[in-house]
């Protein structure tokens, strides 16, 4: 009843959005799962613990090493390089996948099932399966030298590229699958006008499909940032880190440090930098593509 | 509200995977422990994973209690034991390589004294590295395992050349084979697999210094990574690697089948140097080879060094330890399967050589009685036994050194670079 006066007299604009109620579940879990581990990660940043005693407070002493650690910022330059090479192989890739498997004739459906399947795969077989297919006495490159070279993952710019083309046969899937989606929505009246005042495809393709498709290219472009950041086990699996350190992204450093070390404290700085890291990626993406504005691509229709 | 909330979310997707593995680890616990009744029994995934099934399986069926085993990959194992050891999920029973593995869990009070009686069961030399501090934690549930130089004798025989008794012979026999068109040592390089390099290093700085060189790093002295023979060491490897000696491809080669042992089994490479499981390794995947073929030498002496050509490096063994989570005499009772007949028995078979003081009689059995010898007296011999590296340093200071190794290897660090590398690692 109250409810009713104030919509009648603020008279909204926009659709009357859920309560905070519906959100409760969301969040308690959001809190226990996700806010509770990085106020303990944060914390554990400024001991020393080594996972069997209890952890002791050493002020910033982490901290200070974290800075002057060289392998830390060579790891966030892989990282970045990583991240960067996916976005630049993948989005266009699955675009280009997305807009013609949105058609409806038959043989693409059926193509589209088949370039599909990598999705089913999991992250684990997929990397175990490339890591043998990749191996230089047995693998692909001891048969076809021309085009592997005679040991792809040996090298700093090899491994990278290696783990760039395995990622992306991975999840090219996915991202398509959402252009597919997308591309399926854009208003057929749109093409019709355009056809009427004289644009062929590739002026259709650049004027319309693209821009209806920005929502979702954000949308694609902030899982790849994110899962980019956080992306461990396919360099775990794949090239465990090397040769040497040469593709320990920043994950992997922290598990290294972690789990093969056991200096959880270190550790924990280096994840709070990655939590820090992929926040800052986020919000920066958001704020920069207007996505929190909402706007919808279909106004004027 | 609503952006409030968007961000919370946006945070939370970047967080939760890192959060959640860190907060893993967080959970704590006390365990009560009664005499007799369950005990999870953890070991490493390997070839006398039967034996060891067949021993549990024994020790159940008299019921004095019940052992559980849980089988665990190489990789993993540590990490897996590591984060249970901090957690309620202890497990009572475990597979570990001795040394400084178990020095830490000794400290945060996690393992049980053992009763020195056991100790009688077993060949001196091998039960100190199970020892912390004097006290008894872990008794020998394995052969002994030194390293050695495997060889593919058919290649040996094409060539018509011996195996190699000094340095000299070695960097020879690199070069007639490489000639050849086949890797003269296969080598894993791939970065899980560095602990294959760190067997070099071993070898040959004892060869050049011999064991007291070492000795005195693992008891603290970290300076004397500045000796002069840790810096020939790193230059002869960085000789052997530039003179083609692993071939081009080591750094993406892992240990094992589908690795090494395939190239050995191929054909596609003509030596290894690795620990006496090898053997056991090639029989499971190359069983006509592990007869036939594969040959075995010591490693050479280096002309010029301090150290006895005659001392090994190596696994001494691999120890079991029990910890406060067991029902302790359900697992004191289970130790004692360790040395009963059939267990020692079942590792001949697979080709170890255990160190049990009954050990002797059954080497005669072995499927390969002369490869059983061959182990029993190159250790027997050896003026002394020295624990790997990583193992006796422990995971802190041994996985950065692994890493510096990996790097000296893969021609990322110089000889110089290593060594200031490696003295930077301890403060």
């Amino acid at each position: 009843m109250r409810k009713q006066r104030v919509r009648d007299r603020a008279a909204p604009p926009t659709l009357e959005r859920p309560g905070v109620a519906w959100a409760v579940p969301g969040l308690l879990f959001f809190l226990v799962f996700a806010v509770a581990p990085m106020v303990g990660v944060l914390y554990l940043s400024f001991t020393h613990w080594d996972g069997l005693n209890a952890p002791q407070f050493t002020g910033t002493e982490n901290w200070s090493r974290f800075f002057g650690d060289s392998q830390v910022w060579q790891s966030t330059l892989v990282t970045g390089v990583l991240l960067v090479g996916n976005i630049v192989v993948q989005a266009p890739v699955s675009i280009l996948l997305g807009v013609w498997s949105a058609g409806h004739q038959r043989n693409r459906a059926v193509l589209s099932a088949v370039f599909f399947l990598p999705l089913l795969l999991s992250t684990a077989a997929t990397a175990v399966m490339w890591r043998q297919l990749l191996d230089p006495n047995f693998g692909l490159p001891s048969k076809f030298e021309w085009l592997f070279g005679s040991n792809p993952m040996g090298t700093q710019q090899g491994a990278i590229a290696c783990l760039v083309l395995v990622t992306s046969w991975q999840f090219v899937p996915f991202h398509s699958l959402l252009y597919q989606g997308a591309a399926r929505a854009v208003p057929h009246t749109l093409y019709q006008a355009a056809a009427i005042d004289g644009a062929g495809r590739v002026r259709q393709f650049v004027h319309i499909t693209l821009p209806q498709l920005r929502n979702t290219m954000i949308t694609s472009t902030i899982f790849m940032v994110v899962g980019g950041l956080t992306a461990f086990d396919i360099v775990l699996l794949l090239t465990n880190g090397g040769p040497g350190t040469d593709t320990a992204i920043l994950p992997f450093s922290m598990y290294q440090t972690a789990f093969r070390t056991y200096d959880y404290g270190y550790a924990s700085a280096i994840a709070s930098f990655l939590l820090l890291l992929a926040t800052a990626a986020s919000v920066l993406l958001t704020k920069l593509s207007g996505y929190d504005k909402m706007t919808s691509t279909m106004e004027g229709l | 509200m609503n952006s409030v909330s968007r961000r919370w979310f946006l945070t939370a997707t970047a967080a939760t995977t890192l959060s959640v593995t860190v907060a893993g680890c967080g959970s704590s616990g006390s365990s009560t422990s009664s005499p007799k009744g369950n005990v999870d029994f953890w070991t490493l995934q390997d070839p006398t994973n039967s034996v060891q099934k067949a021993a549990v399986d024994t020790f159940n069926s008299a019921g004095k209690g019940k052992v559980s085993m849980t089988v665990i990959a190489t990789d993993g194992y540590k990490d897996k034991l590591r984060t249970a050891m901090g957690s309620a999920k202890m497990p009572g029973v475990f597979f570990s390589w001795g040394g400084g593995s178990l020095n830490d869990y000794v400290t945060a009070g996690k393992l049980v004294t053992l009763d020195t009686a056991l100790e009688s069961h077993f060949l001196p030399s091998a039960l100190a590295a199970g020892k912390v501090g004097g006290k008894l934690v872990g008794i020998p549930c394995r052969g002994t395992q030194p390293v050695f130089l495997f060889y593919n004798k058919k290649l040996f025989a094409d060539a018509g050349v011996e195996p190699p008794t000094t340095y000299a012979e070695l960097q020879n026999l690199v070069k007639i084979f490489k000639g050849k068109g086949i890797t003269p040592l296969a080598l894993a390089g791939n970065a899980s697999s560095s602990w294959t390099e760190l067997m070099w290093v071993e070898y040959l700085v004892d060869r050049l210094a011999g064991p007291k060189l070492f000795d005195k790093i693992q008891g603290g002295d970290w300076s004397q990574w500045k000796d002069p023979a840790i810096l020939k060491t790193a230059q002869m490897i960085k000789e052997l690697v530039d003179s083609g000696a692993f071939g081009k491809k080591f750094g993406s080669v892992a240990y094992g089948p589908g690795g090494t042992t395939t190239l050995l089994n191929k054909g596609k490479a003509a030596m290894v140097l690795m620990g006496s499981w090898e053997y056991a390794t090639q029989q499971s995947e190359a069983p006509d080879f592990a007869k036939n073929g594969l040959g075995y030498v010591a490693f050479p002496s280096v002309e010029g060094g301090k150290g006895d050509a005659a001392n090994v490096v190596g696994n001494p063994t691999n120890y079991l330890s029990v910890t406060t989570a067991a029902a302790k005499q359900t697992a004191t009772d289970f130790l004692k399967t360790t040395y009963s007949d059939s267990y020692v028995q079942g590792l001949v078979e697979k080709g170890e050589v255990p160190v049990t003081s009954n050990a002797a009689q059954y080497l005669t059995k072995a499927a390969d009685p002369a490869y059983a010898k061959f182990q029993y007296d190159l250790v027997q011999k050896a003026p002394s036994f020295t624990q790997s590296w990583d193992q006796a340093l422990g995971l802190t200071l041994g996985t950065p050194l692994l890493t510096e190794i990996q790097k000296l290897f893969n021609g990322q660090s110089s000889p110089e670079q290593f060594v200031s590398a490696v003295l930077a690692i301890k403060k």
